[in-house]
């Protein structure tokens, strides 16, 4: 099952490399990953979304994390109220005959068109993971030629 | 005043009341030698880095401070690694110092470069890259407090050559504060009241102690808990020492090379206390097979170590010391365990640790009469292979820091620099190293170390002329297709007086106790080469992946 965890670290070189050789070090799965700093300068977030086959792997995640000098505190956000987003870059191909159908697409899913060139657009959703699945979805059939995703950030209400 | 880096970091290793030092110098650490030159710290110069990592852990664990090695850059700081990671495996308080290249050089693939921090990652409880001189105070201070609280582990300082040059006012810092370390000492009071509760109501309890009795000094909580409640014990290969190994409750160790009668205990138990212990793979054997009527209470002081591989009913985190400590004052009710330990004995009685004695020279013999002539009293290290399992099964530990051997990462090496370790922390003790001829011969240039230093250990070489663990699984499992593991060895005796120690051979079985006398009496480092029946296993054993019950060679 898939699990968002919060993880406050202290934001200082390094600290990124402990958290990812951790999971790479005892098999642990990431799903994504998002880094950033917080209202503290001295602290980052880390938002990692996890793949964990059973309870005892994820509380073993957890408490691995826990254990690390850098970490401040760990929270898994899959059990308590909180809500996500992720924000997605697509280019994809662009011409007089599927323009229409593009722009409804964007509007009905409240996207961006952010710029086009030649017979490329670059469309832009920030959105619930479901709701950016769905998206890629319906975009395939306009030829997705590149995408790029920060991965999900989060926070508990 | 202002003073340099090298000055700052030898002053706060003496705050730290460091006392003496293991390691080997190079260029990336010479203005920290040349402070050592004339500081009060006694140096070990060690031949080999690894010697001085295995040195400063064999003295963490002999004396319960704190160890310290250094090494410069490059090649001296990898080869303090495998030291390194056997410390992290055993949570030994060690701190390792590094030389690194110039600040501005760093990532440039200088000479004798290596990304220390990175490498150590993974093998340490923590490490530092200093980068500004006016953090080292700081975190010299808080290496020491992260490598000895808690659960202890190495913590590395990567320390750039020119800030060793620099200079800046030396504050000591008095307070630590790091918000994310904080380790839990004291058990949950509802967990410590359930634990009091379910160890009432057992019938068939065992305790199951680990390093962590050792570590956190709690080896007098599980005597009188175990002597109050009648519970038998039985201890991991590093949990030996931490209650008494001629206690008619103890039960020897249990796991692959187990007794019978530990293995037994536990899995017909009903309720295991486990105490400091990690449920090893080579403790649990097939996990699903493990003690499939116990409850399990786990009193440890890293969460992460509770429902890692056996889900615990109990879980308690603390300090071991701590936590019985509670559990002693809230137990009302005591189980009533006469029928338990009566089948106990009797397993005990019918499936005794033995050896065939046939008038060859065994090496379980040899074990067996350094512990008579020692009165238990030695500190014994251990490498690793069949040595290490005959003398933890053969020599009895009565107390705690008396057995130093390595048990998670299981590196070959390990105990001779350990023995010399723990015999500069402890020098008015007997230091016996029981060694192979396999790993005697992987850090055998330490015998320069105990010469020059005047370093007394006593290591008996249990020369079988093979790989003798290695071999014993292919004879077991290889249908005896003994690949490489044959050894051709050098004249012990006459590297031993190479380098102006003392060697001893023994080829027969009424030349042991005298020689074993000798090398006490003798104020030198003494080699005894114990030319032992080659082909002698270390049983019993459970094969690998098998329940601990299915034991070969040793069951009635």
């Amino acid at each position: 099952m898939k699990h968002t965890i919060s993880v406050l670290v202290e934001n200082k070189p390094g600290v990124l490399a402990r958290i990812s050789g951790l999971f790479s070090a005892r098999g642990f799965n990431i799903d994504s990953l998002a880094v950033g700093e917080t209202e503290d300068p001295t602290v980052s977030r880390m938002t990692i979304v996890v793949d964990a086959k059973d309870e005892r792997v994820l509380e073993q995640i957890v408490k691995q994390l826990r254990k690390l000098i850098d970490t401040i505190s760990v929270v898994d956000l899959t059990k308590k109220e909180f809500i996500h987003r992720e924000l997605v870059l697509i280019k994809v191909n662009f011409n007089k005959d599927n323009k229409t159908k593009l722009i409804s697409l964007i509007r009905k899913y409240e996207a961006e068109l952010i710029d086009t060139k030649e017979n490329i657009a670059i469309i832009e959703i920030c959105s619930e993971s479901e709701k950016v699945k769905e998206f890629l979805e319906q975009l395939k059939v306009f030829g997705i030629k590149e995408l790029m995703r920060t991965g999900r950030v989060a926070m508990a209400i | 005043m202002k003073l340099t880096g090298a000055r700052i970091l030898v002053e706060s290793l003496i705050k730290e009341g460091v006392e003496v030092m293991f390691g080997y110098p190079g260029g990336a650490v010479l203005p920290i030698f040349d402070v050592l030159y004339d500081s009060p710290i006694r140096f070990i110069l060690t031949r080999h880095e690894q010697g001085a990592a295995h040195a400063a852990d064999g003295y963490a664990r002999a004396t319960g401070k704190v160890g310290v090695c250094i090494a410069t850059s490059g090649p001296g700081a990898t080869n303090l690694t495998t030291g390194i990671a056997n410390a992290y495996m055993d949570s030994v308080p060690i701190v390792a110092i590094t030389g690194q290249v110039k600040t501005f050089l760093i990532g440039n693939d200088a000479f004798q470069e290596a990304d220390v921090t990175g490498i150590t990652r993974p093998i340490t409880k923590y490490n530092y890259l200093v980068r500004d001189i006016k953090d080292l105070a700081r975190i010299v201070r808080e290496a020491f407090h992260i490598a000895s609280t808690g659960r202890p582990g190495p913590v590395l300082i990567d320390l750039p050559v020119d800030i060793q040059l620099q200079e800046t006012e030396f504050i000591w810092p008095e307070e630590i504060n790091i918000r994310g370390y904080k380790p839990t000492y004291y058990g949950h009071p509802g967990q410590i009241k359930k634990a009091a509760k379910a160890i009432g109501e057992a019938k068939r309890p065992i305790l199951y102690i680990g390093g962590g009795v050792i570590i956190s000094g709690a080896h007098r909580e599980i005597r009188e808990l175990a002597e109050k409640l009648r519970i038998p014990v039985t201890s991991t290969l590093m949990g030996l020492g931490g209650f008494p190994g001629t206690h008619e409750l103890f039960l020897g160790m249990l796991g692959m090379h187990g007794t019978v009668y530990a293995n037994l205990g536990i899995q017909n138990s009903d309720l295991i206390i486990a105490v400091g212990a990690r449920f090893d793979d080579r403790v649990t054997g097939k996990l699903e097979a493990f003690a499939p009527h116990a409850k399990i209470i786990h009193i440890d002081i890293d969460p992460a170590s509770i429902s890692k591989n056996v889900k615990v009913d109990i879980p308690i985190v603390g300090d071991a010391k701590n936590v019985l400590g509670q559990l002693l004052e809230e137990i009302g009710k005591v189980p009533n365990t006469e029928e338990w330990l009566n089948q106990i004995n009797e397993w005990k009685k019918k499936n005794p640790l033995r050896y065939k004695d046939d008038g060859k020279l065994k090496p379980q013999y040899v074990v067996e009469q350094i512990y008579e002539v020692t009165k238990g009293e030695a500190i014994i290290t251990t490498e690793v292979g069949q040595n290490q399992m005959w003398a933890a099964q053969w020599y009895k530990f009565d107390k705690p820091r008396r057995f130093i051997s390595s048990g998670g990462l299981g590196t070959m090496g390990f105990g001779f620099p350990a023995a010399i370790g723990a015999k500069v922390g402890c020098p008015e003790k007997i230091v016996f190293d029981i060694a192979g001829d396999g790993s005697i011969q992987m850090n055998i240039q330490e015998l320069a170390t105990c010469v020059c230093n005047r370093i007394n250990v006593k290591v008996a070489i249990l020369n079988n002329g093979y790989l003798g663990m290695v071999r014993q699984w292919q004879e077991l499992f290889y249908k005896k297709r003994y690949s490489h593991t044959c050894l051709s060895n050098p004249d012990f005796v006459k590297l031993a007086e190479s380098y102006g120690a003392v060697g001893i051979r023994v080829t027969k079985k009424e030349e042991v106790r005298p020689a074993i006398e000798k090398a006490i009496s003798i104020d030198n480092t003494v080699f005894i080469d114990f030319q032992i029946d080659p082909e002698e296993n270390v049983f019993p054993m459970v094969p690998a992946g098998e329940a601990i019950d299915r034991m070969i060679g040793g069951m009635a």
